[in-house]
């Protein structure tokens, strides 16, 4: 039966709303099929405002992946602003599809990807206005099967009430397995009901379906076990690893919005993995091993985006992109090929080395020099060996200095408050390194016209990392710190006005870390929170911080934990953590020596460039480090001379 | 040290061509910084020979006039380019139809000819779709606002809230029947000729007006579509085609 478009009624609704557009689709790239002609129905969704939501890379990639399937149609839902949400209620609009305005209740799976633990909410409000039932016990064969993807999947013990599938890693390979399986139970009159389907994918090792685990807790409030509740579930399920990005040379034609978004560009992923070994960050630990896509397959992507989209700008995105083995040879033959267009190249993610100025100087020969950013993310030498930030306060005054020479005018600092051992001293070293940022500048460019801005936030330790035993720093040491820190700097009067200082408070922080390192008892919570109005979690004028913890108190309250026993307190070796059956690949016996190194100050090498030490990825999933060089080149594609231009005159 | 901007070749304007385009279906919802996007974008990939301003952030020459407002579908907007080398309009509109995203269509291009071209959009023939009004009411209320001299409505702008009167600029207002859409809602129909002054009256403030003197609730939002703008005809109940004269004048070769 096809299903149709609920546009007619969302359209006396749209003129009451702010930015309307974002609700109607019609976005070049974006792909419509009838109903009827596929038997698998995909909905997916980045649980943010369409503003966010548009730009992420994930949802992007998956949208043609599946779209490119025969027998499967994908569409994509994002987030409704509250003005909507309320006009939506009122009129009982459901939650509907950018790309047909088809009710997001009405297809087979509905895959949510979490990019941080702050959507959850988000996913409540949509799947409640789907008309879908909020947990997945009470859900029948007439919903659709919620899938979590993106990094909060690694540990979806906080959301396992509300969703009925989460899948690890990457997803490329993954959402096809997903749509083979379902395609086949649904041929076969979809036997057994919603249980069997899941058991099928549940069998393959690569899916986790939370229902089929039981959790049990000792009296002091810590996991006892965790345990399949289902003979056929695996007591690990795995995540999946891409190999091969050249294979996988996705998105191919990228969407392009009508509405402003938050990246106004094309963007190309020119490796996934980091080895860095960066202990507080969760993408580098749990998107292992390096995979670099060759220079020839980047020079194609960039090449393609700018024909197929018509993007001013390509972003050359990885997770730190001047690490890619060729990078010199593709920021070259692709300033060379742009050279004179109106066409600009950005790379985003960049270390703190010279290196790095030759490349921005040239991938900018087009244009202005405004701004550089850099990660030292701990102020003080001691702090950056405890999270094996091998960067040296010599690194960095070069780095900047030789930024500053070749006309950047503006550098940007990022770092962390929070992190495991730091002291006030500690935070208050990034003063001096901003001062010493802008004596130098001063000095080899002889100008007072130079900036920099440091940015800092509150750490939240994240499963899969070395640092998911430590205790995170609470809300009001973070604050103090982050305030001694403004008035150092503001109190300088050489320096203080060249430095700019922006931070945000540790409340938000102490909401993501409860989600991050939560488990099932948590999921009351945000049930909670949402239903006392919590929307748009990751938007400081939405957030409420007083509404979230008067939810934990109410939820947990007949438990023997609370927000701070989930997020201040350190954990032990010994503690059985939510995330344990959920394997990354990483050996939890390696994690625990590198907290112990982390607290020695002892630094780790990148695997890339020395013998492997053993962080248990590539053997438990079967992956190996793929990197170049490839000798190749940026080959320019032959360009299809447009017939537009008429000779004058003739 | 500071930067110069990179030395491209400042290629000057060698052409002009007017376009014409339509804002139709869920596209409406589209504002105008959204059709310029989306517009510079196409114009990129099919790879229009344009004209760029200079300096650090060069933008391609591109003006727009008197978009219709955010919601409201039209048949008649109208927008110029420069060109750094001629093009046959033709061609160009074909590819400009293709690359376009649905429902930002473009009509009609000619090569500007003659001056004062934004000077021409004289009026507007608005078409007003009201869904669930009774059309007898409707059409009493229409005979109040023809037979008031001045009708004061407020709204909302950017430099906070405005007063103004929007009898004086509507030259022609009538009822057209109704109409039913794809759900079932009957509409009436309305038909307004505004002249285009400033404060500019919109659509919306004539049928605020109308609310005002008639005391009318539209309690379902209206559909509103720019039928044609352009030079207003002798009757004052009609305009004519803007790139007329563009279409009309012969190069002096």
């Amino acid at each position: 039966m096809p299903v149709s478009s609920v546009f007619d009624q969302l359209e006396s609704l749209l003129p009451h709303v702010q930015k309307p557009v974002q609700y109607v689709g019609g976005e070049l790239n974006s792909v419509v099929k009838d109903w009827d002609s596929v038997s698998a129905h995909w909905v997916l969704m980045y649980p943010d405002a369409y503003e966010v939501g548009l730009p992420n890379q994930g949802v992007a990639i998956l949208y043609e992946v599946l779209n490119e399937r025969e027998d499967t149609l994908c569409e994509r839902t994002y987030s409704v602003w509250t003005d909507l949400e309320k006009l939506m209620r009122r009129d009982g609009v459901p939650q509907f599809t950018v790309d047909a305005h088809r009710p997001v209740g009405a297809f087979d799976v509905f895959g949510l990807s979490f990019a941080t633990e702050l959507g959850y909410t988000n996913m409540l409000t949509a799947i409640d206005l789907a008309g879908i039932p909020l947990h997945a016990a009470d859900r029948t064969l007439d919903h659709p099967f919620i899938v979590a993807g993106g990094h909060a999947a690694f540990n979806p013990e906080p959301i396992a009430d509300f969703i009925d599938i989460a899948i690890l890693g990457d997803g490329e390979e993954a959402v096809i397995a997903l749509t083979e399986i379902l395609v086949q139970w649904k041929s076969e009159g979809r036997p057994g009901g919603r249980d069997e389907f899941l058991i099928r994918l549940a069998r393959t090792g690569g899916f986790y379906i939370p229902r089929f685990y039981e959790v049990e807790y000792l009296e002091d409030g810590r996991i006892r076990r965790v345990t399949p509740s289902h003979p056929e579930a695996p007591w690990r399920v795995s995540k999946h690893t891409v190999m091969d990005l050249d294979n996988w040379p996705y998105p191919k034609a990228p969407l392009v919005p009508m509405a402003e978004t938050v990246h106004e560009r094309a963007s190309v992923e020119i490796f996934r993995g980091c080895t860095r070994g960066c202990r507080f960050c969760q993408a580098g630990m749990i998107t292992r091993p390096v995979r670099e896509r060759s220079i020839e397959t980047v020079g194609k992507m960039v090449q393609n985006a700018v024909e197929v989209t018509g993007f001013e700008e390509v972003g050359l995105l990885s997770l730190s992109s001047a690490d890619h083995s060729e990078i010199q040879g593709i920021a070259k033959d692709l300033a060379d090929i742009y050279e004179g267009t109106h066409t600009s190249l950005s790379l985003p993610s960049t270390r703190v080395d010279a290196f790095n100025i030759d490349l921005a100087n040239e991938l900018t020969r087009n244009g202005r020099r405004s701004g550089l950013t850099f990660a030292p993310e701990g102020g003080s030498e001691r702090i950056r060996a405890v999270i094996n930030k091998m960067v040296t306060e010599e690194d960095l005054i070069r780095t900047v200095t030789a930024a500053y020479s070749a006309g950047w005018r503006q550098v940007k600092l990022y770092f962390m408050c929070g992190l495991p051992t730091e002291t006030d001293e500690d935070v208050l070293q990034i003063a001096k390194l901003a001062k010493e940022v802008i004596r130098a500048g001063r000095e080899v460019t002889g100008s007072r016209d130079i900036r920099c801005t440091v940015s800092i936030g509150g750490f939240v330790p994240k499963p899969h990392t070395p640092f998911q035993w430590a205790a995170q720093l609470d809300h009001e040491t973070t604050d103090h710190r982050l305030h001694l820190l403004r008035d150092e700097i503001r109190q300088d009067r050489n320096y203080g006005k060249a430095i700019g200082y922006r931070y945000h408070d540790g409340k938000p922080g102490i909401v993501e870390g409860l989600l991050s390192r939560g488990d099932r008892r948590v999921g009351k919570v945000i049930e909670t929170v949402w239903r006392n109005g919590a929307r748009f979690d990751g938007w400081q004028e939405h957030f409420s911080f007083t509404n979230w913890m008067e939810a934990a108190d109410a939820a947990l309250a007949d438990t023997a934990v609370d927000v701070a026993w989930f997020t201040t307190r350190e954990r032990q070796h010994d503690e059985v953590l939510p995330w344990d059956h959920l394997d990354s690949g990483l050996d939890k016996e390696w994690l625990w020596e590198d907290w112990q190194d982390s607290l020695n100050e002892e630094s780790v090498e990148d695997c890339r460039w020395t013998p492997c030490f053993d962080c248990g990825v590539c053997d438990q999933m079967s992956t190996s480090i793929q990197i170049g060089p490839t000798q190749g080149t940026v080959l320019p594609m032959p360009v299809l001379k447009k017939s537009l231009s008429v000779t004058h005159g003739s | 040290m500071a930067r110069k901007a990179p030395d491209r070749e400042i290629i000057p304007v060698v052409q002009r061509v007017r376009l014409q385009y339509a804002k139709r279906g869920p596209l409406k919802f589209s504002s105008h910084r959204d059709f310029q996007r989306a517009f510079e974008r196409a114009v990129r990939r099919i790879g229009v020979p344009m004209a760029y301003s200079a300096g650090f952030n060069p933008h391609p020459k591109i003006s727009y006039a008197n978009a219709a407002p955010t919601g409201t579908a039209s048949e008649a907007e109208y927008v110029e380019i420069g060109l750094a080398s001629p093009v046959d309009p033709a061609k160009l509109l074909a590819a400009l139809q293709q690359s376009m995203p649905r429902g930002l269509d473009m009509v009609d291009a000619v090569v500007a000819r003659t001056p004062d071209f934004v000077e021409r959009l004289e009026a507007s023939i608005w078409e007003i779709a009201l869904p669930g009004a009774n059309a007898d009411e409707v059409e009493q209320g229409v005979s109040l606002f023809l037979a008031a001299d001045d009708i004061q409505v407020s709204r909302m702008t950017k430099n906070g809230l405005r007063t103004f009167d929007t009898r004086g600029a509507v030259l022609h207002l009538s009822v057209e029947g109704t109409q039913t859409t794809e759900s079932g809602l009957v509409c009436v129909i309305l038909r307004v000729v505004v002249r285009h002054l400033t404060p500019a009256v919109r659509p919306d403030d004539v049928l605020s007006g109308l609310s005002h003197v008639a005391d009318l609730v539209f309690e379902v939002a209206p559909r509103i579509t720019r039928i044609a703008q352009g030079p207003l005809a002798e009757s004052g109940n009609a305009v004519s085609d803007p790139l007329g004269p563009d279409r009309h004048t012969v190069d002096h070769e």
